[in-house]
């Protein structure tokens, strides 16, 4: 692409991507200006706001950054594999998987995810729970939706004497990883006997593929409670429980209070991004709340791919992109993250040598 | 038309002609057969490919959990401890109420439609049966979901359960997805592939049969049930083979319908869960390498149980068709 091409392009883009175009000019006017084609591939959950970033990216500079959503275990496995050039996930790798990688991979957090608790019972339009209820209601122990455990949550509300069913994911997911990690933290039960992952031995309940799944048992039964995306939950204009937080308030999720959830973390200088924010300490903090990342090469082997991925990363944690993630919904950084993922990324190698 | 053996087509003398002819050598006939026994030989390569990945792709959980991975109900990702009867158990079940019901209503519909309906409406009849069939499941999935289960849950469960609550299988919360509507929808999938085998394997009992029994003064029916369903015998376990087949392997229907729960429960009501379906939500987002192998260990069952039932379907036929042309 010539220059001539960039700042005409530069002229015909929407003022939001003028300071991404002109750091890829300067960025790409010292190593010739030839485009790159990235691949990605990884979790389903941002990729609305993965697209609309990659797209910005693509007209401001022209590298093009193809992404498959094919999930954060398929994402993690492309990445191991080496077939893309990086990878995203909801969950962070485990001990496992990073030792396939001989622990070379950056999690670099893009934005943050929620987990909502929604529910189909006619005349109930409020709902406050707090961790242990959740447990016991995922590991069937409460069954009833009259269960004196939910009244006495719920002053106020007329809670309905029927049976309380149970949707949860079938397939594997981050969604669940979250969810199960919150649960854990609470319930010491529920760390014993059912545990944490992408995948659990849940005890009750039918299971629904996907988010879409889950919503569609909770819109279609009556008497269901299940967990989705946040997101899912606000296109589907699904009821949300506000969950009771370390500090115990009653939260409902919103962009706001999952972002407070992550400003709540401290992280120390030296962290891999690989942390729970689930039940954080911090007043207003949404309590079922997780980072989304994307997996990073700290030494990649081609100098113009890995520039242009170095650009793309300082771009997305900026105000711009994140306030289009704000736009799609999905929760941005708060500002200490953003700090240390600058840093992080300023230490990206190509070929053991420093990114020009 | 052209014979080969008229001298005027064939320019060459009759001697050579012949010779040629009788030691099959044109190359055209060598290659036309070593295609066709490439052919006939990538059949059993393919399946011996299919056997052997499956093997291989599930070793890691054979020597882990052995035979006893098809009689464990313990599917924890977490834990890693894999057992696949519930998935076993929720195939099978499915399959066997889907046949319990498809059978008798198919075999009504293709009885009528050869021997007692009127001839306007035979044809319109089966040309609707057959487009049944070639519905995508997905498509019956949907339907399931936004109209079966709906009526369902509203009509005919609330109904079994007044009527039939003191029987286990009928008791406990009405969720909808469950094994009884997933039954009920393999069964509406099975029906036109049961049906339209069965059909034309009735039109295809020779007139004499029907005319015989008719003219030894049997009512219609009697000529039915004594000379034309016995006669159709072996073909009609034929059809029913096949729908069995459909049903055992059935995926995506089954997935949205069936609850996918790997806990087993007396209650049809119930959500459970099919080997299919497992292998169609867990696959993609495997936690970990033991839940890979513990699905393609999975899907060597179903491989397994396909092979076994089908086997079983066979000599099923054999000792029918024996026992038929020894009668």
């Amino acid at each position: 692409m010539t220059l001539e091409n960039r700042m005409s392009l530069v002229a015909r883009s929407r003022p939001l991507f003028l300071s991404l175009a002109a750091l890829a000019t300067v960025a790409c006017g010292g190593g010739g200006g030839e485009t790159v084609q990235l691949t990605g591939a990884g979790a389903t959950f941002p990729n609305p706001v993965y697209s609309r970033w990659f797209d910005a990216y693509y007209r401001a500079t022209g590298h093009q950054i193809n992404y498959q959503s094919v999930g954060s275990g398929a994402g993690i496995k492309q990445y191991t594999e080496g077939t893309v050039d990086f990878g995203a996930t909801d969950g962070p790798m485990n001990a496992e998987e990073l030792a396939a990688v001989n622990n070379q991979v950056l999690h670099i957090p893009t934005v943050l995810g929620a987990v909502a608790l929604t529910w189909n019972v006619p005349g109930v339009d409020s709902l406050n729970l707090d961790g242990n209820a959740i447990a016991d209601i995922f590991l069937g122990r409460i069954t009833r939706w009259n269960d004196p455990r939910l009244a006495a949550l719920n002053p106020g509300v007329a809670l309905p004497d029927r049976d309380l069913l149970v949707v949860h994911r079938s397939d594997g997911s981050g969604t669940s990883f979250i969810f199960t990690d919150f649960l854990g933290k609470i319930s010491p039960t529920w760390r014993d006997s059912v545990g944490v992952g992408k995948a659990v031995n849940w005890p009750t309940g039918i299971g629904g593929k996907g988010n879409e799944g889950v919503t569609q048992q909770v819109k279609q039964v009556e008497g269901t409670l299940g967990y989705v995306e946040l997101i899912y939950a606000e296109e589907n204009h699904l009821p949300v429980a506000a969950v009771q937080n370390a500090m115990g308030e009653f939260v409902k999720p919103t962009l706001a209070s999952v972002t407070a959830a992550a400003a709540g973390v401290d992280l120390p200088a030296d962290t891999d991004f690989r942390v729970s924010i689930t039940n954080p300490q911090g007043t207003g903090a949404y309590p079922i709340a997780s980072f989304t990342w994307l997996l990073i090469r700290p030494d990649m082997a081609d100098a113009a791919k890995a520039r242009a991925l170095r650009d793309f990363l300082t771009w997305m944690v900026g105000d711009e992109a994140q306030a289009i993630a704000a736009e799609l919904k999905y929760a941005p950084l708060p500002a200490p993250v953003v700090t240390l993922v600058n840093a992080r990324i300023a230490a990206l190698t190509a070929n053991g040598a420093a990114i020009e | 038309m052209a014979q080969p053996a008229d001298p005027a087509a064939t320019p060459a003398p009759p001697g050579q002609a012949q010779s040629r002819s009788l030691a099959g050598g044109s190359l055209g006939d060598v290659v036309f057969k070593w295609i066709l026994i490439l052919s006939a030989l990538a059949i059993p390569l393919l399946l011996g490919g299919l056997l052997y990945e499956l093997v291989k792709g599930s070793l890691p959980a054979i020597e882990a959990f052995g035979l006893g991975f098809l009689t464990s109900s313990v599917w924890d990702p977490v834990a890693e401890r894999f057992g696949a009867w519930p998935l076993i158990f929720g195939t099978l079940l499915t399959s066997f109420i889907a046949l319990l019901l498809a059978v008798p209503l198919s075999l009504g519909v293709a009885i009528y439609l050869t021997e007692f309906a009127p001839g306007p409406i035979r044809r319109p009849v089966a040309m609707v049966i057959e487009l049944l069939a070639a519905i995508p499941s997905v498509v019956y999935g949907l339907w399931g979901i936004f109209v079966l289960i709906p009526f369902l849950t509203s009509t005919v469960y609330p109904w079994l359960q007044g009527t039939l609550g003191f029987l286990p299988i009928f008791q406990g919360p009405i969720y909808g997805p469950s094994v009884l509507s997933a039954s009920l929808i393999l069964t509406i999938m099975v029906m036109p592939y049961i049906m339209s085998v069965s059909r034309e394997v009735l039109l295809a009992v020779p007139e004499g049969q029907r005319e015989a029994a008719l003219a030894l003064g049997a009512t219609r029916w009697e000529a039915v049930t004594s000379a034309i369903v016995p006669y159709a015998k072996s073909g009609i376990i034929g059809a029913v083979i096949l729908g069995l087949g459909r049903a055992l392997g059935e995926t995506m229907a089954v997935t949205m319908l069936i609850g996918n729960s790997h806990e087993i429960s007396a209650s049809l009501f119930a959500p459970g869960y099919s080997m299919a379906a497992a292998i169609a939500n867990e696959f993609s987002e495997a936690a970990s390498t033991l839940h890979y192998a513990s699905l393609t260990y999975v899907a060597l069952a179903l491989f397994g149980v396909t092979v076994l039932v089908n086997a079983g379907a066979r000599l099923l036929i054999w000792r029918v068709g024996r026992r038929g042309g020894s009668a």
